[in-house]
């Protein structure tokens, strides 16, 4: 894209803070009104190994995490060896001159080298020895002419004012750093204006949880797994002020159960975790569907299968989604592609979850959870739909029934607690009570009449839940002699990596993007595919899942697919590369 | 103006029992009912959670609001309502093989979360409603489908384990003794803190060991017998008495092995809880505005 950005990488061991010092780059890049993207690279050690973080930043909103920075920090050594070369040219790469050494022969072209001894200045301002990031920051500060008083304020809001002293020796040690440009170069020039105007940083998981709290949630349960973790973190640091009760429990299998108990019982409920833990919950949901009780459950993607590779980012569970549970029960599969739609469609979620009495899953990845991005605001009107209750229908107790059949296949519900509704809630198969048919039952013609009856009551919803969700959305130009086709967080590097070659080729592409993958949305796929000259599928899985999900609903089959499953996420060049190919 | 008398009758569901004959479930229903209309508990804001397995149909079988779950996902789905709503009397029950087997990772973190809800164990020593597979309490050398030449695992002692995982009310009940059922059920519900009963409830057509008379052989009462249930140290003592590794099996105590009443429960450190039933808390945000700001 030709609008001006600025790219800082950072990288050193596990321990050394490179993502923190990142974090507040992000955060000085808002504050001076830039909308930041960051990219985490990490390994699934606490200290050691090779972590390296990637904030790029731009008047405008951004798509992906961008590709070669302007600006390196290595905090150690295999940094300098590892990434040096990739440094854009007009750039400059910042290191302790007293602990790294980087080849002159290893430089590209034009790139200004900027060692001075970052540690030892630092210890002027204070023991942490993590201070001398700060330094290195200061350095980048300067190179991007960005003001020193707004990292004044960035730390403050970090570091609180609790911790003036903290925030002054970092804002001393920035600004010691600060001075080093001058004389060796001065600023990178790269011509960003900073309006500094208000805006917010973010992750995708913040999100989802601000966006819980907003739509009511008031019961979190999750066990420990990357990238899911850090909604419950969100959210236990802000449960006892909203009166959410959020518990880290002794695995998924509790986390779900629990979750469903406490939809059952009439809070909203909420479940997170990542594909291991997924597979774990999946007899819990389809329980969720059997029992018709709502609850949430975010599924945050990384590299599978098994253990995988647990700090990086896939697409690889739609499948998983889609399946869990022995038997059919109605699911609705939501994909956020992007951080304001982890806020929204995780608003929706509860409302579905509630509606339609059914566990609502909501897919999101590494790349979109745990990184950070600069948003505008949100959208806090929130609609709350609790859906059919038993009181509200003025349904006479002694005639409830908690299961009853009706057109949409949504019975109203009454809540423990609630005099003369007593029901039994079962995960067998059950009458409009939900008394057992299962047993003694079973096979006796009429209760095989009922069996199919309370099926179908069930799966109706489906038709409602397709009418509550979207299609998939058609974007970039009318008559594209190209339409990729993505889902969920795909989206922004696929923007990116069209916007890019309608400038550098002339290329007409455009983009067809789901967040709403089940109920699938068939008629208008195709509807939406039927001027469609040629089409690549892009997914961050190896067999098409979508693609598969789409031939299977529709029977239309993408004329190409572009499949990525090394744990990175996509960048737009790649996909410019595979368009490029596609379309010659 | 007094309410009047809730009925026994008013705790009986419509559902007619499918257990066998002579079932020890049978006397468990029982006393779950008494106790319930001794406490004077209203039905409605009483909720059974089972998991599956013969025991597992009781809540069909009473008038208060039930949850039959998944097998071994009793206790979760128990805690979940009782978070959710902790005005509710929340009683989860099933079999050995749902508690001590597949769900014996829920029953422990339950016991150590002290949370207020009872829980009612039918052990039969069997899996009954598989036909009759050896249990998590099987004994050591017990023939059954799954060991025909006999059990070579220990049995677990689900008091022992209670007592190690910090339940704060640790009981033995037997079948055979409907009454003292009934008195245990009530203590339990009345405990404040997790309550667990292990029911020696006989299965009539697949155990044809641990039997009525084989119990009444050997089963006594540690109320007679003059135990402490508040010292931990006597508890343990009287636990170990069956089973254990020596297989001796000549004396059972029944009754209260220990109680506690002075542990906070989880509801009463649960910190979301300080607001009242989160159920009843107002949804959305009043000022959404101040949450954004650590985002600037």
């Amino acid at each position: 894209m030709s609008q001006k950005e600025l790219i800082l990488r950072i990288g050193g061991a596990a321990g050394d803070g490179g993502s923190s010092t990142a974090e507040s780059f992000a955060k000085i890049c808002t504050r001076s009104g830039l909308y930041a993207f960051t990219y985490t690279s990490y390994q699934s050690v606490i200290r050691g190994g090779h972590m390296w973080v990637q904030v790029r930043a731009s008047e405008e909103p951004l798509l992906s995490q961008g590709e070669r920075p302007h600006v390196l920090i290595c905090l150690n050594q295999p940094t300098a060896d590892i990434h040096v070369p990739q440094v854009r040219e007009g750039g400059a790469v910042i290191f302790d001159s007293e602990s790294v050494k980087v080849e002159k022969d290893r430089l590209p072209d034009a790139v200004r080298v900027l060692a001075f001894p970052l540690a030892r200045m630092a210890r002027q301002y204070g023991n942490n020895p993590l201070m001398k990031n700060t330094v290195a920051l200061g350095a980048a500060i300067r190179l991007f002419d960005m003001d020193l008083k707004v990292v004044e304020g960035a730390f403050r809001r970090i570091w609180g004012n609790k911790k003036e002293e903290v925030v002054q020796a970092n804002v001393k040690a920035a600004t010691a750093g600060y001075g080093h440009p001058d004389g060796h170069g001065g600023s990178l020039n790269l011509g960003l204006t900073y309006s500094n105007k208000p805006r917010i940083l973010i992750t995708g998981n913040q999100a989802i949880a601000l966006g819980a709290l907003a739509a009511g949630c008031k019961f979190l349960a999750q066990y420990p797994m990357t990238p899911a973790s850090s909604i419950m973190h969100w959210m236990a640091d802000h449960a006892p002020e909203h009166g959410v009760v959020v518990k880290q429990v002794e695995d998924e299998l509790a986390a779900v159960n629990m979750a469903i108990g406490a939809g059952f019982a009439g809070a909203r409920a909420m479940t997170a975790t990542s594909g291991g833990g997924f597979s774990l919950m999946v007899e819990g949901l389809g329980q969720g569907g059997m029992v018709e009780a709502p609850v949430v459950v975010v599924l945050a993607q990384r590299a599978g299968p098994s253990t995988g590779v647990p700090t990086k980012t896939e697409q690889g569970d739609l499948n998983l989604a889609l399946g869990a549970g022995q038997g059919d029960w109605p699911r609705a599969v939501i994909a956020p592609r992007n951080t304001q739609e982890c806020f929204r469609l995780t608003t929706e979620a509860f409302n579905l979850a509630d509606v339609y009495q059914t566990p609502i899953i909501v897919m999101s990845d590494l790349y979109l959870s745990e990184g950070y991005r600069t948003v505008d605001g949100f959208d806090f009107n929130v609609p709350i739909i609790r859906g059919l209750l038993a009181a509200d229908g003025g349904e006479a107790a002694s005639r409830y029934l908690r299961y009853k059949i009706t057109d949409s296949g949504v019975s109203p519900r009454a809540l423990p607690g609630q005099k003369g509704f007593q029901f039994d809630a079962g995960s067998d198969e059950h009458d409009e009570k939900g008394e057992l048919i299962s047993d003694v039952l079973a096979g006796i013609p009429e209760y095989v009449e009922l069996r199919r009856r309370m099926m179908e009551k069930r799966m109706r919803k489906l038709q409602g839940l397709l009418r509550d969700t979207k299609g998939p959305e058609l974007w970039g130009p009318d008559n594209a002699d190209l339409t990729v086709i993505s889902w969920g967080s795909t989206q922004g590097p696929v923007r990116e990596a069209i916007m890019n070659l309608e400038e550098s080729d002339g290329l007409s592409v455009n983009s067809l993007e789901y967040a709403y993958l089940f109920p699938f949305h068939g008629e208008e796929t195709l509807d939406l595919l039927r001027g469609a000259k040629k089409t690549l599928a892009v997914e961050g899985n190896y067999t098409g899942q979508l693609t598969r999900l789409l031939t299977a609903e529709t029977a239309y089959k993408p004329d190409a697919f572009f499949g990525k499953y090394d744990g990175e996420p996509f960048y737009p060049s790649e996909i410019s590369a595979k368009i490029r190919e596609v379309m010659t | 103006m007094t309410e009047s008398t809730i009925q026994l009758q008013e705790y009986k569901s419509e559902i007619k029992s499918t257990w066998c004959p002579g079932c020890g479930d049978f006397a468990v229903l029982n006393g779950l009912q008494k106790a319930l209309q001794t406490l004077q508990l209203k039905p409605w804001a009483i909720t059974i959670v089972s998991g599956i397995g013969c025991s597992s149909n009781i809540p069909h079988f009473l008038s208060t609001y039930g949850f039959h779950s998944i097998h071994g996902r009793a206790i979760p789905v128990a805690t979940g309502i009782k978070l959710a709503n902790p005005e509710l009397t929340v009683i989860a029950a099933g079999g050995d093989g749902d508690g001590y087997g597949i769900g014996v990772g829920h029953f422990i973190h339950a016991m150590r979360r002290n949370l207020d809800i009872t829980y009612i164990v039918m052990n039969n020593q069997i899996y009954g409603l598989t036909t009759g597979q050896a249990s998590p309490t099987s004994e050591k050398e017990m023939v059954t489908k799954s060991t025909p030449e006999g059990v070579i695992e220990n049995p677990i002692n689900p008091i022992s384990l209670a007592l190690a995982a910090g339940a704060t009310f640790v009981a033995r009940g037997f079948s055979g003794d409907a009454k003292g059922l009934a008195v245990l059920f009530q203590k339990g519900i009345e405990h404040k803190g997790f309550a667990l009963i292990d029911v020696l409830s006989p299965c009539v057509t697949y155990n044809k060991i641990n039997t009525y008379d084989w119990f009444r052989q050997r089963v006594y009462s540690l109320e007679k017998e003059g135990h402490d249930p508040s010292s931990l140290t006597a508890a343990w003592g009287v636990a170990n008495s069956w089973p254990n590794l020596d297989q001796k099996r000549d004396r059972i105590p029944l009754g209260v092995f220990f109680q506690r009443s002075d542990i906070p429960t989880y509801e009463d450190l649960e910190p979301a809880l300080r607001k009242g039933p989160p159920v009843r808390q107002p949804l959305g945000l009043a000022n959404p505005e101040a949450l954004l700001e650590e985002f600037r």
